[in-house]
């Protein structure tokens, strides 16, 4: 063994590299203070590893970013702690930046000679948040691409060039491929290249100049290895339990929440996203820009933060006097005050905006969602087509856009919201179900806002013969009544109640005749299972059915429904309001139809 | 360098434990990271799916083999596909309601045979070497392990459906990929 390491050692001088490396001198002793830097060079080698594993699962194209994140955090085994890592261990990244910064402008290690050390400290800052920048856009969900879009938007202003330099940080006109094989190139090639190149400068001019010791000594002397090592390992286990307790925290709180990075629903260029919000450590910069309106943006976004970057890039020069060097650790920690009390206020301004908090659950539910419909398998035009035809996630939406001006689902407008506009038609809510039709024909409940109350149709035929005629119905006729509703309400043919009305079958044939017969009066209007020339009101055959209900949509003064005495309903289909897809999902959702179960993440 | 009165017991100690959780530090993202990319481990391979190639009538009476692409619902990663070519096979008709399915797949290293007329068989172009018609191994210098890969078929009224599979190369014995 020796002899082989002898050859080596001949060979490589590795020997001598290695008492350099672990047995430089420590003025004054190993102190904890000094773990900062060893602590991101951990932190930089674990970004390493665990993007290098990232990149072997990851697929940079506007059809396949999302889908390849997803089946890395959902499929693949281990995938949520690998990106878990990765994520986390970014945003740690920052605060270690920002406590080595303090450290070094504290002990003054950045006076002569250690100035130019301490700039290749800062472009390596620079470049780890254009590492968080970049990264931030892969996962090309919503989150990520509307928040990247603010950023990349800012750089059109640039003076002169503005527009020249987003094109080409785009990769184009707009959003696509070309963004995210830059991006992906900028952050798994181009920076961290930079950065390995400037942080071997950055420690050999650190080894250099040796180590800034605190003052007053409290100790003599000391060696790199061990006792330096050792807390420096600490500071890392540190570090990587952080990690590791903020993958799991998601988990300790709720036993079905997904644990690992988030990954929202996917980009949607048609849908702007009202929650989009830069990383936390943006959110400071995000705030500061609130403050200048309209064209004084360019002093928020580049003028001011450049004069800071300036001020801190001076701090060499200004710290050669005894006040230069008090004026520099003020101005450092009047930043981070500053960028501490932005970052508070952009939180407090989300937190009381009911916009945003609205925006954040929407998001949540269809991130879930579309994990939902992902599991299944993704279509080749990616899974946004998953969102985009699923009868769930559009049919409350198009609910609230084009019914819930007069209709209501449950009392809002299919999305949870309360329409400016007051009902004026029946709530939906359970539409063809056997509830929602004994509320019907109960003379409590016919001329309320939930059903006929603010139609032309409040005392009509139907109304008046409610309010009537089952107002003054013999026990045996509301048992009668029972069965008819059973009857209509089979028409419907709703999913959920099909385990009941496999039950009732007698009673629902019962009704049927009763319905048909004439027992309960309902053909002296309606059309029932039969055809029926003279009849005036909706046709009951196949009442509520989805076939019923895409027909009415389309168009509710044929025949077979309104004709003309139709209200104020639209004929969406006949006027190209909405598109059959549209009404099919419209419908979908409404009878509760093809409901994906989901199956709980990792 | 080091202090005189040092006690070299806690030098250990500190030694020790400097290795042991720079390693264990450094081995959790590396774990996870060789865990992902060890998944595609637990993944099975879709075959045998029993897909309806062609009709009966489209076969040539004279045995003449006719080459099909296997259309399947394939799913790759997170991807599903309807309809996806996954495979290549020969048909060819053995008798007035029989006919015999072969794997375009040289069993030797994976090249795609083709069916040469005047050869009367199936020649492999990346080795030169030759199957004969029903797919045994024609010529003394083949360097295929087997003849090429018969599939189970079966003949419903006119349409010829085949269990599609695809095989390990390179061995004697017909390993079907699971």
């Amino acid at each position: 063994m020796k002899r082989l390491f002898d050859w080596l050692d001949h060979r490589t001088g590795v020997k001598k590299l290695t008492h350099e490396a672990l047995y430089e001198n420590i003025p004054g002793g190993s102190r904890w203070r000094y773990v900062w830097g060893s602590t991101l060079t951990f932190a930089l080698m674990v970004q390493f590893i665990t993007g290098i594993f990232l990149w072997m699962a990851y697929s940079p194209s506007s059809q396949t970013a999302w889908e390849s994140v997803y089946y890395i955090q959902y499929q693949m085994s281990g995938g949520w702690l690998l990106r878990g890592i990765h994520h986390y261990m970014a945003q740690i990244m920052t605060v270690l930046l920002a406590l080595h910064l303090m450290q070094v402008v504290i002990d003054g290690a950045y006076k002569a000679p250690r100035e130019v050390n301490f700039w290749f400290g800062l472009v390596l800052l620079v470049l780890t948040l254009a590492l968080s920048l970049t990264g931030y856009l892969l996962p090309w969900d919503q989150k990520g691409y509307w928040a990247t879009k603010v950023s990349t938007n800012i750089a059109a202003i640039t003076p002169l060039v503005g527009e020249q330099v987003q094109r080409l940080i785009v990769g184009g006109v707009d959003y696509g491929h070309h963004t995210l094989t830059r991006f992906f190139a900028l952050h798994a090639g181009v920076l961290p290249f930079l950065i390995i190149a400037l942080v071997v400068g950055h420690i050999y001019l650190f080894r250099r100049h040796g180590i800034t010791a605190k003052e007053p000594r409290r100790k003599p002397d000391a060696a790199f290895w061990p006792d330096q090592v050792f807390k420096d390992a600490v500071a890392c286990l540190a570090v990587m339990a952080t990690v590791l307790f903020l993958i799991i925290l998601p988990r300790l709180r709720d036993s079905n929440a997904v644990m690992g990075a988030e990954l929202g629903a996917p980009a949607d260029p048609s849908e702007a996203f009202s929650a989009a919000r830069p990383e936390w450590y943006f959110l400071f910069l995000f705030q500061f820009l609130k403050y200048f309106p309209g064209e004084t943006e360019i002093f928020g976004a580049m003028i001011i933060p450049s004069l800071f970057m300036f001020v801190i890039f001076l701090m060499p020069f200004l710290g050669k006097w005894k006040l230069g060097h008090r004026f520099n650790i003020m101005f450092l920690f009047a930043l981070i005050a500053g960028a501490a009390l932005l970052t508070y206020l952009a939180k407090m301004e989300d937190k009381n905006n009911p916009i945003y908090v609205a925006a954040v659950k929407e998001a949540e539910e269809s991130a879930r969602r579309v994990q939902t419909l992902a599991q299944a398998g993704i279509p080749p035009n990616g899974a946004l087509m998953l969102l985009k035809n699923d009868p769930l996630t559009q049919g409350p939406k198009l609910f609230a856009a084009r019914c819930a001006s007069c209709h209501r689902f449950n009392g809002h407008d299919g999305l949870g919201g309360v329409p400016s506009d007051a009902q004026s038609a029946a709530d939906l809510q359970g539409f063809g179900s056997r509830e929602w039709l004994t509320k019907f024909l109960s003379p409590a409940h016919i001329s309320s806002s939930n059903m006929f109350g603010g139609t032309k149709f409040a005392d009509g035929k139907m109304a008046r013969f409610v309010k009537k005629d089952v107002a003054g119905f013999s026990a045996e006729e509301k048992q009668q009544l029972e069965k008819v509703i059973k009857a209509i309400s089979a028409e419907a043919q709703i999913p959920s109640q099909a385990a009941a009305e496999k039950a009732d079958a007698a009673a629902i044939e019962e009704g049927r005749k009763l319905a048909t017969n004439d027992t309960m009066r309902c053909t002296e209007c309606h059309q029932f299972r039969k055809p029926d020339d003279t009849a005036t009101a909706p046709d009951l055959t196949g009442w509520a059915s989805q076939e019923w209900t895409v027909a009415i949509i389309k168009n509710p003064t044929h025949e077979r429904f309104y004709g003309k005495r139709n209200d104020r309903m639209p004929a969406f289909g006949n006027e190209g309001i909405l598109d059959d897809r549209q009404i099919q999902m419209l419908v979908e959702w409404l009878r509760g139809e093809g409901i994906v179960n989901a199956r709980p993440g990792p | 360098m080091t202090e005189p009165n040092r006690e070299p017991r806690r030098d250990f100690f500190k030694k020790a434990s400097s290795v042991v959780i720079g390693g264990a530090i450094t081995a959790i993202p590396f774990a996870a990271g060789v865990r992902v990319i060890m998944d595609p481990l637990r993944h099975k391979a879709a075959g045998g799916q029993r897909i309806r190639v062609t009709t009966l009538d489209s076969l040539p009476k004279d045995g003449t083999p006719r080459k099909f692409a296997i259309l399947a619902s394939r799913a790759d990663a997170w991807n599903k596909y309807p309809d996806a070519p996954i495979g290549a096979i020969y048909l060819r008709r053995t008798g007035d309601n029989s006919v015999e399915a072969l794997n375009v797949v040289c069993p030797h290293a994976g090249c795609f045979v083709d069916f040469r007329t005047e050869k009367k068989g199936f020649y492999c172009p990346c080795h030169n070497s030759l199957f004969a018609m029903d797919g045994k191994i024609a010529d003394e210098k083949s360097p295929s392990p087997r003849g090429l890969d018969t599939l189970n078929t079966e003949i419903k009224g006119n349409e010829v459906w085949v269990e599609f599979q695809n095989f390990h190369t390179g061995t004697a014995k017909k390993v079907p990929v699971a």
